[in-house]
C-alpha cells in the first residue's frame, strides 16, 4: 500500500533516488510539450498556444483520478497524502505576485529548469530572478509575516468546501477541463502562428 | 502547419497524460506531489548559512527552516526532483535537435530588454511562491491533484493575473 515510504517499504535514501527519476519524467515531459519555450508558454495569455491549459489540465486530471482509483483499489491511503493548507490572503497574494511574474518573464520555476537544460540563457536570467526573489523572502519575512498566516483555514478540500463526495466533483472538473480544450482549440484556429 | 507542430512537440493531451503519471507516481511512492521553488528555497537557505551563519542562527525565519528541514539540500527531495528535471530536459531536448544556447525573444524587443525582464519575472515568481507556499507545479498542480481548495485559489490568481495583463505587457511577446 502506498504512499511506499510512509510505509517504510522503500527508505529515506531510496526516496531521494526515486525523487531523482521522477525528475527526469517531469523535466522530459516538460521539455517535449514545448515548456522550454517561453513564447509558447506566454502564448496561452494570447489565445494562439494553448498547449499550457492542455496540458496542465489533462495532469491534474489524470493525477486526480489515478489517486481516486488507487485509493477505491485500496493502493493508496489518501490520509497520508500531502494536502497544501490553506492560508487565504497568502494564496491569492501570492498567486497574483507569480501571476505578474509569469506575463513577465514567461516562465514559472519548474519552465525555467527545463529550458536552462537545453540551453536558453532567459531561463537562465529567470532562475536567477528567481534566487533573488527568494531570498527577498526569507529576508524580510517579519514584514509580510502577519499576511503569510491570515486566514488559516487548515487543508480543506474543495469538494468539501463545496459539499460534495470527491467522486462528483472529480466528474465536474473533468467537463471543466473538457469544456476548456473546447474553447483553447477554437482559439487556436481563430489566432494562428507559426511554431517557435 | 500542424503536421510540422506534431513532429516537434508532443500532443498537448498526451504530454499531460504523461505528466498526470509522473505525479502520480511521486504520490504513490513518495506521498507527495511535484514542484520546483522549494528547492531554489533549500538551495537559498543553505547558501545564507555559508555566507553569514551567525545571521541563519539568529533569525527565526531560518532557524525554523532548518529544524524542518535538518538534513540540508542534499537530503532535500525537490532537490533531488529538480536536478532531474535538468537531465531529463536535456535528454528530451538532445532526441529533439533542440540543445542551443539562446535568448528567445519577440522580435519587437531586444535580447537585453528580454533578459531584463526574465529577471525582473523571476525575482516576483521567486517571492510570490514563497508567499503563496508553492508555485506552478507545487500549489497550483500538485494542490489541485489533491483537490486542495488552496491549490485551485492560488491556479485561479497566477492565471487570472497573467491574463488580466497580457493587453499591457504584449510587446513583450507578440
Amino acid at each position: 500500500m502506498g504512499p511506499l515510504v510512509v510505509y517504510e517499504i522503500i527508505s529515506a535514501n531510496t526516496n531521494l533516488v526515486m525523487a531523482f527519476i521522477i525528475g527526469i519524467g517531469f523535466g522530459f515531459v516538460l521539455e517535449s510539450s514545448g515548456f522550454s519555450s517561453s513564447r509558447k508558454l506566454a502564448g496561452q495569455f494570447y489565445g494562439y498556444d494553448s498547449t499550457v491549459l492542455k496540458v496542465f489540465f489533462t495532469a491534474a486530471v489524470v493525477a486526480m483520478l489515478g489517486l481516486l482509483f488507487f485509493s477505491l483499489f485500496g493502493w493508496i491511503d489518501l490520509s497520508l497524502i500531502y494536502i497544501n493548507p490553506t492560508f487565504l490572503y497568502s494564496a491569492m497574494v501570492g498567486g497574483a505576485v507569480m501571476g505578474v511574474g509569469f506575463i513577465l518573464g514567461g516562465f514559472c520555476p519548474g519552465t525555467a529548469f527545463c529550458a536552462l537544460s537545453i540551453g536558453k540563457l532567459d531561463a537562465l536570467s529567470f532562475i536567477g530572478g528567481l534566487v533573488i526573489g527568494v531570498l527577498l523572502f526569507t529576508e524580510a519575512f517579519p514584514l509580510v509575516e502577519e499576511l503569510f498566516y491570515a486566514e488559516n483555514m487548515g487543508t480543506p478540500t474543495i469538494n468539501e468546501f463545496l459539499n460534495m463526495s470527491r467522486g462528483t466533483f472529480g466528474l465536474i472538473l473533468i467537463l471543466i477541463a473538457l469544456g476548456m480544450f473546447f474553447v483553447a482549440e477554437w482559439a487556436e484556429k481563430k489566432f494562428p502562428r507559426e511554431e517557435y | 502547419m500542424n503536421e510540422d507542430r506534431s513532429k516537434k512537440y508532443l500532443n498537448p493531451y498526451l504530454g499531460g497524460t504523461l505528466l498526470g503519471l509522473v505525479l502520480l507516481t511521486a504520490f504513490y511512492f513518495s506521498g507527495r506531489g511535484l514542484g520546483a521553488s522549494g528547492a531554489v528555497k533549500s538551495a537559498v537557505v543553505a547558501s545564507v548559512e555559508i555566507v553569514a551563519p551567525t545571521h541563519v542562527e539568529t533569525t527565526d525565519f531560518y532557524s525554523n527552516y532548518k529544524e524542518s528541514h535538518p538534513g540540508g539540500p542534499l537530503k532535500d527531495w525537490l532537490v533531488w526532483e529538480m536536478l532531474g528535471v535538468l537531465v531529463g530536459g536535456f535528454i528530451s531536448g538532445a532526441f529533439a535537435g533542440r540543445l542551443k544556447l539562446k535568448v528567445e525573444h519577440s522580435p519587437k524587443i531586444t535580447s537585453k530588454v528580454r533578459l531584463i525582464f526574465a529577471a525582473i519575472g523571476g525575482i516576483l515568481f521567486g517571492f510570490g511562491s514563497q508567499l503563496g507556499r508553492g508555485c506552478t507545479s507545487g500549489s497550483a498542480l500538485s494542490g489541485m491533484a489533491v483537490l486542495s481548495l488552496g491549490g485551485f485559489i492560488t491556479m485561479a490568481f497566477i492565471f487570472g493575473t497573467a491574463f488580466a495583463l497580457a493587453y499591457i505587457a504584449r510587446k513583450l511577446w507578440i
